[in-house]
Protein backbone atom coordinates (compact mmCIF):
# COMPACT_ATOMS: atom_id res chain seq x y z
CA UNK A 1 0.00 0.00 0.00
CA UNK A 2 0.95 3.38 -0.19
CA UNK A 3 0.94 6.32 2.28
CA UNK A 4 1.59 9.73 1.81
CA UNK A 5 3.00 11.53 4.81
CA UNK A 6 2.47 15.34 4.84
CA UNK A 7 4.82 17.06 7.34
CA UNK A 8 2.81 19.78 9.17
CA UNK A 9 4.44 23.17 8.65
CA UNK A 10 5.92 25.08 11.73
CA UNK A 11 6.61 28.87 12.63
CA UNK A 12 10.37 28.47 11.21
CA UNK A 13 8.58 26.62 8.15
CA UNK A 14 6.64 29.57 7.19
CA UNK A 15 9.00 31.86 7.29
CA UNK A 16 11.15 30.16 4.85
CA UNK A 17 14.29 28.97 7.06
CA UNK A 18 16.06 26.87 5.68
CA UNK A 19 16.93 23.78 7.97
CA UNK A 20 20.16 23.71 8.96
CA UNK A 21 23.26 21.83 8.14
CA UNK A 22 22.48 19.05 10.73
CA UNK A 23 19.27 18.92 10.26
CA UNK A 24 19.91 18.58 6.58
CA UNK A 25 22.18 15.81 6.90
CA UNK A 26 19.70 13.83 9.60
CA UNK A 27 17.21 13.90 6.90
CA UNK A 28 19.61 13.29 3.79
CA UNK A 29 20.39 9.72 5.49
CA UNK A 30 16.39 8.94 6.46
CA UNK A 31 15.65 9.38 2.83
CA UNK A 32 18.95 7.45 2.11
CA UNK A 33 17.72 4.67 4.45
CA UNK A 34 13.55 4.74 2.68
CA UNK A 35 15.41 4.61 -0.20
CA UNK A 36 17.75 1.59 0.25
CA UNK A 37 14.92 -0.18 1.92
CA UNK A 38 13.19 0.41 -1.25
CA UNK A 39 9.86 2.57 0.64
CA UNK A 40 10.44 6.09 -0.62
CA UNK A 41 8.34 6.64 -4.20
CA UNK A 42 8.28 10.82 -3.67
CA UNK A 43 8.92 13.35 -1.58
CA UNK A 44 9.82 16.51 -1.14
CA UNK A 45 9.50 20.30 0.59
CA UNK A 46 7.45 23.15 -0.40
CA UNK A 47 7.75 26.55 -0.22
CA UNK A 48 6.22 28.64 2.57
CA UNK A 49 2.64 29.63 2.35
CA UNK A 50 3.41 32.98 1.34
CA UNK A 51 4.21 31.59 -2.18
CA UNK A 52 1.50 29.58 -2.73
CA UNK A 53 -2.33 30.28 -3.30
CA UNK A 54 -5.65 28.53 -2.69
CA UNK A 55 -8.14 28.22 -5.85
CA UNK A 56 -11.80 28.03 -4.27
CA UNK A 57 -13.90 26.52 -6.71
CA UNK A 58 -18.06 26.69 -6.59
CA UNK A 59 -20.51 25.67 -9.18
CA UNK A 60 -22.58 28.05 -11.36
CA UNK A 61 -20.00 30.81 -10.41
CA UNK A 62 -15.70 31.98 -11.38
CA UNK A 63 -13.43 30.00 -9.31
CA UNK A 64 -12.00 32.33 -7.07
CA UNK A 65 -7.95 32.85 -6.25
CA UNK A 66 -6.76 33.32 -2.71
CA UNK A 67 -3.24 34.53 -2.55
CA UNK A 68 -0.71 32.88 0.34
CA UNK A 69 0.16 33.25 3.05
CA UNK A 70 -2.62 31.60 5.13
CA UNK A 71 -3.09 31.43 8.77
CA UNK A 72 -3.35 28.32 10.41
CA UNK A 73 -0.08 27.37 10.04
CA UNK A 74 -0.32 24.44 11.88
CA UNK A 75 -2.83 23.43 9.62
CA UNK A 76 -0.29 23.76 6.70
CA UNK A 77 1.88 21.26 5.06
CA UNK A 78 6.20 21.99 4.63
CA UNK A 79 6.38 19.25 2.75
CA UNK A 80 5.53 15.23 1.66
CA UNK A 81 6.73 11.95 1.19
CA UNK A 82 4.68 8.82 -0.56
CA UNK A 83 5.78 5.80 0.80
CA UNK A 84 4.95 2.32 -0.10
CA UNK A 85 4.83 -0.18 2.73
CA UNK A 86 3.11 -3.04 3.97
CA UNK A 87 0.67 -2.15 6.42
CA UNK A 88 0.01 1.06 8.36
CA UNK A 89 1.96 -0.27 11.33
CA UNK A 90 5.12 -0.23 9.17
CA UNK A 91 4.63 3.10 8.05
CA UNK A 92 4.36 4.26 11.73
CA UNK A 93 7.13 2.57 12.67
CA UNK A 94 9.01 4.51 9.49
CA UNK A 95 7.35 7.84 10.93
CA UNK A 96 8.72 7.13 14.42
CA UNK A 97 12.32 7.47 12.60
CA UNK A 98 11.71 10.77 10.90
CA UNK A 99 14.73 12.99 12.55
CA UNK A 100 13.54 16.41 14.56
CA UNK A 101 12.87 19.05 12.29
CA UNK A 102 12.61 22.93 13.22
CA UNK A 103 12.86 24.32 16.31
CA UNK A 104 13.37 22.60 19.75
CA UNK A 105 10.50 24.58 21.09
CA UNK A 106 7.82 23.34 18.99
CA UNK A 107 7.05 19.47 18.17
CA UNK A 108 6.96 18.37 15.12
CA UNK A 109 3.67 16.35 13.37
CA UNK A 110 3.54 14.28 10.46
CA UNK A 111 0.12 13.11 9.45
CA UNK A 112 -0.08 9.61 7.67
CA UNK A 113 -2.68 9.00 5.01
CA UNK A 114 -3.17 5.83 3.14
CA UNK A 115 -3.54 6.21 -0.75
CA UNK A 116 -6.94 5.07 -2.30
CA UNK A 117 -5.40 1.46 -4.33
CA UNK A 118 -7.49 0.20 -6.81
CA UNK A 119 -8.21 -3.07 -4.76
CA UNK A 120 -9.45 -0.96 -1.88
CA UNK A 121 -12.93 -1.26 -3.01
CA UNK A 122 -12.91 -4.63 -2.82
CA UNK A 123 -15.73 -6.88 -4.00
CA UNK A 124 -18.26 -4.25 -3.25
CA UNK A 125 -17.25 -2.52 -5.74
CA UNK A 126 -18.66 -4.95 -8.63
CA UNK A 127 -18.24 -4.11 -12.34
CA UNK A 128 -21.84 -2.77 -12.45
CA UNK A 129 -20.56 0.33 -10.22
CA UNK A 130 -17.30 0.44 -11.86
CA UNK A 131 -18.92 1.42 -14.87
CA UNK A 132 -21.29 3.65 -13.26
CA UNK A 133 -18.54 5.04 -11.87
CA UNK A 134 -16.89 5.45 -15.25
CA UNK A 135 -19.99 6.99 -16.50
CA UNK A 136 -19.90 9.70 -13.70
CA UNK A 137 -16.34 10.24 -14.23
CA UNK A 138 -16.60 10.64 -17.86
CA UNK A 139 -19.64 13.18 -17.03
CA UNK A 140 -18.00 15.05 -14.69
CA UNK A 141 -14.91 15.54 -17.20
CA UNK A 142 -17.64 17.21 -19.21
CA UNK A 143 -16.93 14.46 -22.21
CA UNK B 1 0.18 0.73 24.92
CA UNK B 2 -2.15 -2.53 24.68
CA UNK B 3 -0.18 -5.48 24.24
CA UNK B 4 -1.48 -5.82 21.02
CA UNK B 5 -0.25 -2.45 19.50
CA UNK B 6 3.03 -3.64 20.66
CA UNK B 7 2.95 -6.26 18.62
CA UNK B 8 2.27 -4.88 15.93
CA UNK B 9 4.56 -1.91 16.71
CA UNK B 10 7.28 -5.23 16.91
CA UNK B 11 5.78 -6.99 13.77
CA UNK B 12 6.21 -3.51 11.92
CA UNK B 13 9.78 -3.38 13.24
CA UNK B 14 10.98 -6.65 12.38
CA UNK B 15 9.13 -5.65 8.64
CA UNK B 16 12.42 -3.18 8.39
CA UNK B 17 14.85 -4.76 10.50
CA UNK B 18 14.97 -8.80 9.21
CA UNK B 19 16.60 -8.77 6.00
CA UNK B 20 19.52 -6.70 7.28
CA UNK B 21 19.47 -8.71 10.39
CA UNK B 22 19.13 -11.96 9.17
CA UNK B 23 22.08 -10.86 6.41
CA UNK B 24 24.40 -9.56 8.94
CA UNK B 25 24.07 -12.94 10.99
CA UNK B 26 24.39 -15.08 7.79
CA UNK B 27 28.24 -13.51 7.11
CA UNK B 28 29.07 -14.48 10.69
CA UNK B 29 28.00 -18.14 11.46
CA UNK B 30 27.91 -18.76 7.64
CA UNK B 31 24.68 -20.15 7.62
CA UNK B 32 21.41 -18.83 6.32
CA UNK B 33 19.37 -21.12 8.45
CA UNK B 34 21.05 -20.48 11.86
CA UNK B 35 21.24 -16.92 11.72
CA UNK B 36 17.55 -16.84 10.75
CA UNK B 37 17.01 -19.02 14.01
CA UNK B 38 18.83 -16.38 15.58
CA UNK B 39 16.85 -13.59 14.08
CA UNK B 40 13.90 -15.41 15.26
CA UNK B 41 14.73 -15.47 18.41
CA UNK B 42 15.77 -11.98 18.76
CA UNK B 43 12.49 -11.16 17.60
CA UNK B 44 11.00 -13.51 20.50
CA UNK B 45 13.10 -11.92 23.02
CA UNK B 46 11.34 -8.40 21.66
CA UNK B 47 8.27 -9.80 22.18
CA UNK B 48 8.76 -10.63 25.63
CA UNK B 49 10.68 -7.67 26.43
CA UNK B 50 9.52 -4.40 24.41
CA UNK B 51 5.97 -4.03 25.76
CA UNK B 52 7.53 -3.69 29.43
CA UNK B 53 10.26 -1.82 28.22
CA UNK B 54 9.08 0.02 25.28
CA UNK B 55 10.50 -0.11 21.71
CA UNK B 56 14.13 0.92 22.03
CA UNK B 57 15.75 4.30 20.54
CA UNK B 58 17.55 2.01 18.04
CA UNK B 59 15.55 -1.28 17.49
CA UNK B 60 17.41 -2.78 15.20
CA UNK B 61 20.59 -2.63 17.00
CA UNK B 62 18.72 -3.69 19.98
CA UNK B 63 17.58 -7.03 17.73
CA UNK B 64 21.05 -7.47 16.60
CA UNK B 65 23.02 -7.58 19.83
CA UNK B 66 20.29 -10.03 21.25
CA UNK B 67 20.28 -12.43 18.38
CA UNK B 68 24.45 -12.30 18.47
CA UNK B 69 24.12 -13.20 22.28
CA UNK B 70 21.92 -15.94 21.85
CA UNK B 71 24.67 -17.00 18.51
CA UNK B 72 27.60 -17.04 21.12
CA UNK B 73 25.72 -18.97 23.42
CA UNK B 74 24.33 -21.61 21.38
CA UNK B 75 28.03 -22.44 19.87
CA UNK B 76 29.69 -22.57 23.35
CA UNK B 77 26.60 -24.88 24.36
CA UNK B 78 27.68 -27.37 20.87
CA UNK B 79 31.57 -26.94 21.48
CA UNK B 80 30.94 -28.52 24.73
CA UNK B 81 28.87 -30.97 23.73
CA UNK B 82 31.42 -31.88 20.50
CA UNK B 83 34.35 -31.88 22.72
CA UNK B 84 32.67 -35.07 24.73
CA UNK B 85 32.71 -36.88 21.49
CA UNK B 86 36.30 -36.48 20.79
CA UNK B 87 37.81 -36.55 17.48
CA UNK B 88 34.40 -36.11 15.66
CA UNK B 89 33.86 -32.82 17.03
CA UNK B 90 37.40 -31.83 16.34
CA UNK B 91 36.59 -29.85 12.83
CA UNK B 92 33.01 -28.37 14.61
CA UNK B 93 34.93 -27.31 17.83
CA UNK B 94 37.52 -25.16 15.71
CA UNK B 95 34.88 -24.34 13.13
CA UNK B 96 32.89 -22.93 16.00
CA UNK B 97 35.64 -21.15 17.78
CA UNK B 98 36.65 -18.84 14.68
CA UNK B 99 32.39 -18.16 13.96
CA UNK B 100 32.02 -17.32 17.87
CA UNK B 101 34.93 -14.97 17.43
CA UNK B 102 33.58 -13.28 14.15
CA UNK B 103 30.18 -13.14 15.89
CA UNK B 104 31.71 -11.29 19.43
CA UNK B 105 33.40 -8.96 16.85
CA UNK B 106 30.73 -7.81 14.86
CA UNK B 107 29.43 -4.75 15.03
CA UNK B 108 25.62 -4.15 15.48
CA UNK B 109 25.50 -2.14 12.58
CA UNK B 110 25.20 -4.35 9.44
CA UNK B 111 26.72 -3.50 5.89
CA UNK B 112 24.82 -3.39 2.84
CA UNK B 113 26.78 -5.51 1.67
CA UNK B 114 25.64 -8.23 3.72
CA UNK B 115 22.11 -7.78 1.97
CA UNK B 116 23.83 -8.16 -1.28
CA UNK B 117 25.36 -11.40 0.02
CA UNK B 118 22.26 -12.71 1.46
CA UNK B 119 20.29 -11.97 -2.25
CA UNK B 120 23.01 -13.80 -4.43
CA UNK B 121 22.31 -17.20 -1.53
CA UNK B 122 18.45 -16.85 -1.77
CA UNK B 123 18.73 -16.67 -5.25
CA UNK B 124 21.67 -19.72 -5.76
CA UNK B 125 21.14 -21.61 -8.88
CA UNK B 126 21.80 -24.78 -6.96
CA UNK B 127 18.27 -24.14 -5.83
CA UNK B 128 14.95 -24.90 -7.67
CA UNK B 129 13.05 -21.79 -8.70
CA UNK B 130 10.22 -22.30 -5.86
CA UNK B 131 12.79 -22.60 -3.53
CA UNK B 132 14.63 -19.54 -4.47
CA UNK B 133 10.81 -17.57 -4.35
CA UNK B 134 10.11 -18.90 -1.00
CA UNK B 135 13.36 -18.67 0.61
CA UNK B 136 13.91 -14.81 -1.17
CA UNK B 137 10.24 -13.88 -0.10
CA UNK B 138 11.29 -14.86 3.69
CA UNK B 139 14.20 -13.27 4.21
CA UNK B 140 14.32 -10.82 2.31
CA UNK B 141 10.85 -9.42 2.04
CA UNK B 142 10.57 -10.68 5.95
CA UNK B 143 6.98 -12.26 4.59
CA UNK B 144 5.99 -14.68 6.66
CA UNK B 145 5.55 -18.87 6.07
CA UNK B 146 1.74 -18.32 5.39
CA UNK B 147 1.68 -15.08 4.08
CA UNK B 148 3.59 -16.89 1.59
CA UNK B 149 1.30 -19.42 1.19
CA UNK B 150 -1.84 -17.14 0.73
CA UNK B 151 -0.21 -15.11 -2.25
CA UNK B 152 0.57 -18.43 -3.90
CA UNK B 153 -2.46 -20.25 -2.77
CA UNK B 154 -0.71 -23.44 -1.68
CA UNK B 155 -0.34 -24.84 1.80
CA UNK B 156 1.41 -23.64 4.06
CA UNK B 157 3.26 -26.80 4.68
CA UNK B 158 4.07 -26.54 1.36
CA UNK B 159 6.29 -23.53 1.88
CA UNK B 160 7.61 -24.67 5.11
CA UNK B 161 9.17 -27.55 3.41
CA UNK B 162 10.56 -25.61 0.64
CA UNK B 163 12.35 -22.92 3.20
CA UNK B 164 13.73 -26.07 5.22
CA UNK B 165 14.99 -28.09 2.14
CA UNK B 166 16.17 -25.48 0.77
CA UNK B 167 18.32 -24.01 3.56
CA UNK B 168 19.40 -27.91 4.16
CA UNK B 169 20.44 -28.01 0.59
CA UNK B 170 22.70 -24.21 1.12
CA UNK B 171 23.95 -25.81 4.01
CA UNK B 172 24.66 -29.44 2.57
CA UNK B 173 26.42 -27.82 -0.31
CA UNK B 174 28.54 -25.45 2.31
CA UNK B 175 27.46 -22.75 -0.07
CA UNK B 176 29.67 -19.38 0.66
CA UNK B 177 27.17 -16.91 1.41
CA UNK B 178 29.45 -14.08 -0.80
CA UNK B 179 28.79 -11.83 -3.81
CA UNK B 180 29.90 -14.13 -6.77
CA UNK B 181 33.51 -13.24 -8.33
CA UNK B 182 33.26 -10.74 -11.71
CA UNK B 183 33.06 -13.72 -14.08
CA UNK B 184 29.95 -15.14 -12.95
CA UNK B 185 28.61 -12.19 -11.94
CA UNK B 186 26.26 -12.14 -15.26
CA UNK B 187 24.60 -15.46 -14.97
CA UNK B 188 24.57 -15.26 -11.04
CA UNK B 189 22.72 -11.79 -11.70
CA UNK B 190 20.25 -13.01 -14.19
CA UNK B 191 18.83 -15.72 -11.62
CA UNK B 192 18.50 -13.07 -8.82
CA UNK B 193 16.52 -10.91 -11.22
CA UNK B 194 14.76 -13.89 -12.61
CA UNK B 195 13.31 -14.69 -8.98
CA UNK B 196 12.26 -10.99 -8.83
CA UNK B 197 10.62 -10.94 -12.15
CA UNK B 198 8.65 -14.12 -11.15
CA UNK B 199 7.17 -13.18 -8.20
CA UNK B 200 6.43 -9.74 -9.86
CA UNK B 201 4.30 -12.24 -12.60
CA UNK B 202 2.76 -13.93 -10.05
CA UNK B 203 1.33 -11.12 -8.59
CA UNK B 204 0.81 -9.20 -12.27
CA UNK B 205 -0.80 -12.09 -13.52
CA UNK B 206 -2.04 -14.36 -11.14
CA UNK B 207 -1.12 -18.33 -12.27
CA UNK B 208 -4.38 -19.39 -10.02
CA UNK B 209 -7.07 -18.08 -8.40
CA UNK B 210 -9.20 -15.50 -9.91
CA UNK B 211 -7.49 -12.77 -8.41
CA UNK B 212 -6.91 -10.05 -11.64
CA UNK B 213 -3.76 -9.12 -9.32
CA UNK B 214 -2.08 -9.89 -6.38
CA UNK B 215 -0.87 -6.50 -5.04
CA UNK B 216 1.07 -7.88 -2.04
CA UNK B 217 3.58 -9.94 -4.57
CA UNK B 218 3.62 -7.15 -7.16
CA UNK B 219 4.51 -4.61 -4.41
CA UNK B 220 7.11 -6.81 -3.17
CA UNK B 221 8.84 -7.50 -6.01
CA UNK B 222 8.87 -4.14 -6.83
CA UNK B 223 10.78 -3.34 -3.51
CA UNK B 224 12.97 -6.04 -4.02
CA UNK B 225 13.69 -4.45 -7.55
CA UNK B 226 14.44 -0.97 -5.51
CA UNK B 227 16.60 -2.49 -2.93
CA UNK B 228 18.71 -4.28 -5.30
CA UNK B 229 18.87 -1.46 -7.10
CA UNK B 230 20.63 0.75 -4.28
CA UNK B 231 23.03 -2.18 -3.85
CA UNK B 232 24.46 -2.72 -7.61
CA UNK B 233 24.14 0.41 -9.25
CA UNK B 234 26.05 -0.14 -11.85
CA UNK B 235 24.10 -2.56 -13.50
CA UNK B 236 21.82 -1.49 -15.99
CA UNK B 237 19.84 -4.74 -16.02
CA UNK B 238 18.60 -3.91 -12.99
CA UNK B 239 17.72 -0.47 -13.33
CA UNK B 240 16.37 -2.33 -16.36
CA UNK B 241 14.23 -4.36 -14.53
CA UNK B 242 12.97 -2.20 -12.16
CA UNK B 243 11.76 0.24 -15.11
CA UNK B 244 9.92 -2.54 -16.20
CA UNK B 245 8.18 -3.94 -13.31
CA UNK B 246 7.30 0.32 -12.43
CA UNK B 247 6.00 0.76 -15.85
CA UNK B 248 3.92 -2.60 -16.23
CA UNK B 249 2.31 -2.19 -12.75
CA UNK B 250 1.50 1.44 -13.78
CA UNK B 251 -1.03 -0.28 -16.15
CA UNK B 252 -2.84 -2.26 -13.85
CA UNK B 253 -5.83 -0.05 -13.49
CA UNK B 254 -6.78 0.58 -16.97
CA UNK B 255 -5.71 -2.97 -17.96
CA UNK B 256 -9.35 -4.52 -17.35
CA UNK B 257 -12.20 -3.46 -17.86
CA UNK B 258 -15.48 -3.33 -15.25
CA UNK B 259 -16.23 -6.52 -16.56
CA UNK B 260 -13.07 -8.02 -15.50
CA UNK B 261 -12.03 -8.81 -18.83
CA UNK B 262 -8.41 -7.93 -20.40
CA UNK B 263 -7.82 -4.99 -22.54
CA UNK B 264 -5.05 -4.21 -24.56
CA UNK B 265 -1.82 -1.92 -24.17
CA UNK B 266 -3.57 0.22 -27.38
CA UNK B 267 -6.85 0.47 -25.64
CA UNK B 268 -6.60 1.59 -22.46
CA UNK B 269 -7.66 4.79 -21.03
CA UNK B 270 -3.88 6.32 -19.94
CA UNK B 271 -5.97 9.27 -17.42
CA UNK B 272 -5.78 5.46 -15.36
CA UNK B 273 -2.40 4.77 -15.63
CA UNK B 274 -0.36 5.58 -12.60
CA UNK B 275 1.73 8.07 -13.26
CA UNK B 276 4.11 7.98 -10.44
CA UNK B 277 5.26 4.62 -11.44
CA UNK B 278 5.51 5.91 -14.51
CA UNK B 279 7.97 8.77 -13.45
CA UNK B 280 9.70 5.94 -11.40
CA UNK B 281 9.80 3.96 -14.27
CA UNK B 282 11.39 6.48 -17.24
CA UNK B 283 13.72 7.55 -13.86
CA UNK B 284 14.78 3.96 -13.50
CA UNK B 285 15.53 3.06 -17.04
CA UNK B 286 17.77 6.60 -17.27
CA UNK B 287 19.81 5.40 -14.50
CA UNK B 288 19.98 2.28 -16.83
CA UNK B 289 20.99 4.23 -20.00
CA UNK B 290 23.37 6.48 -17.37
CA UNK B 291 25.27 3.32 -16.50
CA UNK B 292 26.86 3.16 -19.90
CA UNK B 293 26.50 -1.00 -19.70
CA UNK B 294 24.57 -2.55 -22.60
CA UNK B 295 21.38 -3.51 -22.85
CA UNK B 296 19.66 -7.38 -21.86
CA UNK B 297 16.40 -8.37 -21.82
CA UNK B 298 15.08 -6.05 -19.20
CA UNK B 299 15.96 -2.78 -20.05
CA UNK B 300 14.96 -3.47 -23.49
CA UNK B 301 11.49 -4.45 -22.31
CA UNK B 302 11.84 -1.70 -20.34
CA UNK B 303 12.53 0.61 -22.93
CA UNK B 304 9.65 -0.85 -25.11
CA UNK B 305 7.30 -0.25 -22.45
CA UNK B 306 8.57 3.38 -21.91
CA UNK B 307 8.17 4.42 -25.25
CA UNK B 308 3.82 3.58 -24.40
CA UNK B 309 4.00 5.29 -21.79
CA UNK B 310 5.29 8.44 -23.54
CA UNK B 311 3.28 8.06 -26.03
CA UNK B 312 0.08 10.65 -25.21
CA UNK B 313 -2.17 8.50 -27.02
CA UNK B 314 -2.24 5.26 -29.07
CA UNK B 315 -1.47 7.38 -32.60
CA UNK B 316 1.18 9.21 -30.65
CA UNK B 317 3.27 5.78 -30.64
CA UNK B 318 6.92 5.66 -31.50
CA UNK B 319 7.29 2.50 -33.90
CA UNK B 320 9.71 3.40 -35.59
CA UNK B 321 12.12 3.23 -32.18
CA UNK B 322 9.82 0.31 -30.72
CA UNK B 323 10.53 -1.64 -34.21
CA UNK B 324 14.16 -0.96 -33.57
CA UNK B 325 14.07 -1.82 -30.26
CA UNK B 326 12.99 -5.11 -30.48
CA UNK B 327 15.37 -5.90 -33.19
CA UNK B 328 17.84 -5.22 -30.66
CA UNK B 329 15.65 -7.66 -27.88
CA UNK B 330 15.32 -10.70 -30.55
CA UNK B 331 19.18 -10.72 -30.80
CA UNK B 332 19.81 -10.94 -27.05
CA UNK B 333 16.95 -13.24 -26.25
CA UNK B 334 15.21 -14.75 -29.08
CA UNK B 335 11.60 -16.30 -29.12
CA UNK B 336 9.21 -16.98 -31.47
CA UNK B 337 6.91 -14.17 -29.25
CA UNK B 338 9.47 -11.65 -29.47
CA UNK B 339 9.54 -12.64 -33.21
CA UNK B 340 5.98 -12.19 -33.91
CA UNK B 341 5.93 -8.30 -31.40
CA UNK B 342 8.86 -7.31 -33.14
CA UNK B 343 6.84 -8.06 -36.43
CA UNK B 344 3.97 -6.36 -35.14
CA UNK B 345 5.79 -3.38 -34.40
CA UNK B 346 7.43 -3.62 -37.76
CA UNK B 347 4.07 -3.28 -39.56
CA UNK B 348 3.34 -0.36 -37.60
CA UNK B 349 6.28 1.27 -38.51
CA UNK B 350 6.92 0.84 -42.17
CA UNK B 351 3.76 -0.91 -43.00
CA UNK B 352 1.66 -4.31 -43.58
CA UNK B 353 4.01 -5.61 -46.34
CA UNK B 354 7.27 -6.10 -43.92
CA UNK B 355 5.25 -7.05 -40.54
CA UNK B 356 3.86 -9.62 -43.62
CA UNK B 357 7.22 -10.89 -44.58
CA UNK B 358 8.60 -11.02 -41.17
CA UNK B 359 4.96 -13.02 -39.83
CA UNK B 360 5.38 -15.58 -43.06
CA UNK B 361 8.70 -16.96 -41.15
CA UNK B 362 8.47 -20.60 -41.16
CA UNK B 363 10.24 -21.35 -37.70
CA UNK B 364 7.64 -18.73 -35.99
CA UNK B 365 4.99 -20.19 -37.41
CA UNK B 366 6.13 -24.03 -36.57
CA UNK B 367 6.85 -22.38 -32.76
CA UNK B 368 3.61 -20.65 -32.64
CA UNK B 369 1.16 -23.10 -34.33
CA UNK B 370 -1.38 -23.00 -31.67
CA UNK B 371 -1.11 -19.60 -31.17
CA UNK B 372 -4.25 -17.16 -31.87
CA UNK B 373 -2.42 -14.34 -32.17
CA UNK B 374 -0.15 -15.51 -35.03
CA UNK B 375 -3.48 -15.81 -37.29
CA UNK B 376 -4.76 -12.37 -35.63
CA UNK B 377 -1.59 -10.61 -36.54
CA UNK B 378 -1.75 -11.88 -40.00
CA UNK B 379 -5.00 -11.12 -40.54
CA UNK B 380 -4.57 -7.73 -39.26
CA UNK B 381 -1.87 -6.96 -41.78
CA UNK B 382 -3.82 -8.58 -44.80
CA UNK B 383 -6.94 -6.14 -44.24
CA UNK B 384 -4.03 -3.23 -44.28
CA UNK B 385 -3.23 -4.33 -47.31
CA UNK B 386 -6.99 -4.76 -48.86
CA UNK B 387 -6.47 -8.38 -49.18
CA UNK B 388 -10.00 -9.42 -47.52
CA UNK B 389 -10.76 -12.83 -48.37
CA UNK B 390 -7.07 -14.20 -46.99
CA UNK B 391 -7.73 -11.59 -44.34
CA UNK B 392 -11.16 -13.39 -43.86
CA UNK B 393 -9.35 -17.09 -43.65
CA UNK B 394 -6.79 -15.61 -40.92
CA UNK B 395 -9.17 -14.16 -38.36
CA UNK B 396 -11.19 -17.50 -38.75
CA UNK B 397 -7.85 -19.53 -37.99
CA UNK B 398 -7.56 -16.96 -34.85
CA UNK B 399 -10.86 -17.58 -33.81
CA UNK B 400 -10.88 -21.05 -33.81
CA UNK B 401 -7.69 -21.20 -31.56
CA UNK B 402 -8.38 -19.03 -28.90
CA UNK B 403 -9.91 -19.70 -25.21
CA UNK B 404 -10.98 -16.49 -24.61
CA UNK B 405 -14.85 -16.52 -25.82
CA UNK B 406 -14.80 -12.45 -26.00
CA UNK B 407 -11.68 -12.80 -27.91
CA UNK B 408 -13.16 -15.31 -30.56
CA UNK B 409 -16.40 -13.05 -30.64
CA UNK B 410 -14.41 -10.22 -31.72
CA UNK B 411 -12.30 -12.44 -34.22
CA UNK B 412 -15.43 -13.56 -36.11
CA UNK B 413 -16.79 -9.92 -36.11
CA UNK B 414 -13.67 -8.74 -37.98
CA UNK B 415 -13.58 -12.28 -40.32
CA UNK B 416 -17.50 -11.42 -40.98
CA UNK B 417 -16.95 -8.16 -42.01
CA UNK B 418 -14.42 -8.94 -44.38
Amino acid sequence: MRVMVMVKANEASEAGQMPSEQELAAMGAFNEELVKAGVMLDGDGLHPSREGYRVTISPGTEPSVTDGPFAETKELIAGYWIWQVKDMDEALAWAKRIPALGPDTTPGTVELRPLFEADDFGEEFTPELQAQEERLRKQIAGS
Amino acid sequence: MAAADVNRAVEAVWRIESARLIAGLARTVRDVGLAEDLAQEALVAALEQWPESGVPDNPGAWLMATAKRRGIDRLRRDRIAARKSEELGRELEVRGEAVERDLAAAIDDPFDDDLLRLIFTTCHPLLSTEARVALTLRLLGGLTTPEIARAYLISESTVAQRIVRAKRTLAAARVPIEVPVRDQLPERLAAVLEVVYLIFNEGYSPSSGDAVVRIELLEEAMRLGRILAELLPTEPEVHGLVALIELQASRTRARVDPAGEPVPLLEQDRARWDWMLIGRGQRALERAYATGGSFGPYALQAAIAACHSRARDAADTDWVRIAALYDGLAQVSPSPVVGLNRAVAVGMAFGPGAALELLGDEEMGAALAGYPLLPAARGEMLERLGRDAEARTQFERAAELTANERQARFLRRRAATR
